[in-house]
């Protein structure tokens, strides 16, 4: 049901993102998505990798925090609604959505990471509807 | 005007005759009224009757700080609860607080302190003065509450916190007086400014203390509203604000020595420095009963005249703060001391102990930074729940401080580690 997301605490001071950046292409590992939250004072960048284990080994190495999450990461159809359908289901469940981003590829489907206050509930909603979820073993394909 | 001619204008013989033979009382009475002290003479093999006069007062062993919390909350006090009608505490080093307790004597001589303070600074019974210093726990407020009170000034406590309500009724009441920190001042300034108010004020003097501040500040609040502001000093231990103030001559500060005998030490050496030299201020309380303090050291660093000043006064003068002999940092009015952000930051399990303080002054208000690293294990990929552990901290800090904090979580190992002396402290303000 989860895929690994990695992410990483980051100051917000010039250039430290650039240098998050570098230790992952330095050790080869290919971001397929991404997404940063930023505050005044600091950012969290959250990452769909190839590689998590390895992305999360070498930036703990150059002094970053960083940290492997559970995450779902759902395919759904590339049409108008279908992201609000399923979201209403999971609100239906009583659970909340914590963040939620895209990870576009081309073609006519589109994949949603999104992390949810309860992963198992979450799960079982997407079972009832038939979604399909990347488990890290796809995510290595994309 | 001068509040106590008799003090205030003696000789220095017979400054020193009444020094004297309040010294050999007062150390009578320690020996025989708080053990501390007792033993403290016992250990160097000294009575009572060894002090004959004022120049004696070197074979007197220190009081510090740490020995108020050894002896937390009343080990110091001379006389019993029954007696004490009043309690003031500062900050401690680590999370003991100073406690101090004063005798209705006491409350009275403080009283007098504070008069004389405020008729240097040109304030009478025809004033109506806002005191602006906090009121509690901390001296600043009742102190000089007593001694506005004392001179027969119309006393408006406005204590802090709403400089809105302050500057209104700073026009409404035709206030002539204020006494409040510097910095405080310089901030209202700039309210009143903002408001339109300041040809509507009829404010001629201000009484600034609880916090160092330099010659340039008092030219620019002078300036602002054209006042004539003063320095007054004190610190709990001895007795709060009134220990000493400067007259329209602004040549230092005229320490009431009648009741406070200063010393100023080689702080190396700890033996005491020529006129003018710069040292560590010491006092002994001459006249206390509740806490006597022998030869307490105040940890500011300044130096002392002997001189008859302009304005008629013969009393021993200090010269504004050069510095401090420990890493004490005044924010905001309040003693901050680094080793309390550490001993409190010890308390929240999501920190490391590592920290940086970066103190500034912006607007006129000091403005206090903490960093800190969070612990690897609390790192999360959740906003809200950085959020969270940010505003823990900020609270903790809060309770142990007494002010408030901006708190910043930075990356882990970025700070700097305890190795010896590790600077904790980054402020950016000049104040000495």
């Amino acid at each position: 049901m989860t895929a690994k997301q990695l992410s990483v605490f980051i100051e917000n001071r010039k250039g430290r993102l650039s240098e998050v950046l570098e230790v992952l292409k330095s050790n080869g590992v290919n971001i397929l998505s991404m997404s940063l939250a930023d505050t005044t004072e600091y950012g969290l960048l959250r990452l769909i990798v190839n590689k998590p284990e390895l992305g999360k080994e070498k930036l703990t190495e150059n002094g970053f925090s960083s940290l492997l999450s559970d995450v779902i990461i759902l395919k759904i159809q590339h049409e108008v609604g279908s992201l609000q359908e399923l979201l209403k289901a999971i609100e239906e469940a009583d659970v909340n959505v914590e963040y939620m981003y895209g990870l576009s590829i081309d073609g006519e489907e589109a994949y949603v990471v999104l992390k949810s206050s309860n992963v198992e509930k979450t799960g079982e909603v997407l079972e009832a509807k038939g979604v399909e979820t990347l488990l890290p073993e796809d995510v290595v394909k994309l | 005007m001068i509040w106590n001619e008799t003090k205030e204008c003696m000789s220095r013989d017979e400054m020193t005759n009444l020094q004297s033979a309040r010294l050999r009382k007062l150390v009578d009475y320690v020996y025989h009224n708080v053990e501390f002290y007792r033993k403290k003479m016992q250990k160097i093999g000294l009575l009572p009757g060894d002090i004959k006069g004022i120049e004696d007062i070197t074979k007197l062993p220190f009081t510090t700080k740490d020995d108020l919390r050894d002896n937390y909350p009343f080990g110091l006090f001379a006389v019993p609860n029954s007696e004490i009608v009043r309690i003031h505490a500062s900050s401690g080093t680590t999370g003991k607080a100073t406690v101090v307790g004063y005798t209705r004597h006491d409350l009275d001589i403080w009283s007098e302190c504070v008069a004389r303070c405020m008729a240097m600074a040109n304030v009478n019974k025809n004033d109506v003065i806002q005191i602006a210093y906090g009121y509690g726990l901390f001296t600043g407020g009742l102190g000089a509450h007593g001694g506005a009170e004392k001179i027969g000034a119309t006393v408006v406590p406005m204590s802090t916190g709403n400089s809105k309500k302050l500057t209104t009724m700073m026009v409404d009441f035709g206030a002539t007086a204020i006494a409040c920190t510097p910095s405080y001042l310089l901030y209202i300034s700039e309210v009143l400014e903002q408001e339109g108010l300041l040809d509507k004020i009829k404010l001629k003097s201000a009484i600034c203390g609880a916090e160092p501040w330099t010659e340039k500040m008092r030219e620019e609040l002078e300036k602002r509203l054209n006042i004539t502001a003063h320095d007054i000093y004190g610190l709990s231990e001895v007795m709060g604000p009134g220990v000493a103030c400067d007259c329209k001559f602004h040549k230092g500060l005229h320490v009431c020595e009648d009741h406070f005998y200063p010393e100023v030490l080689d702080t190396k050496t700890l033996t005491p420095v020529k006129p003018g030299e710069t040292g560590e201020l010491a006092f002994t309380t001459l006249t206390k009963e509740g806490i006597p303090l022998i030869r307490y050291r105040t940890k500011d660093l300044t130096s002392i005249s002997y001189d008859k000043c302009e304005c008629g006064r013969t009393s021993a003068r200090i010269s504004r703060f050069k510095g401090r002999v420990d890493d004490m940092l005044i924010i905001r009015g309040v003693n901050v001391f680094p080793s309390q952000i550490e001993a409190a930051l010890t308390e929240v399990k999501e920190v490391t102990p590592h920290y940086m303080m970066i103190v500034d002054r912006v607007n006129n208000l000091d403005t206090l930074e903490i960093q800190v690293e969070l612990d690897p294990k609390y790192y999360t990929d959740e906003i809200r729940v950085i959020e969270a552990h940010t505003k823990k901290i900020g609270h903790v800090i809060n309770q142990a401080l007494g002010i408030s904090a901006k708190i910043k979580i930075v990356e882990p190992q970025t700070l700097v580690r305890s190795e010896g002396k590790a600077v904790h402290v980054i402020d950016k303000r000049k104040l000495f």
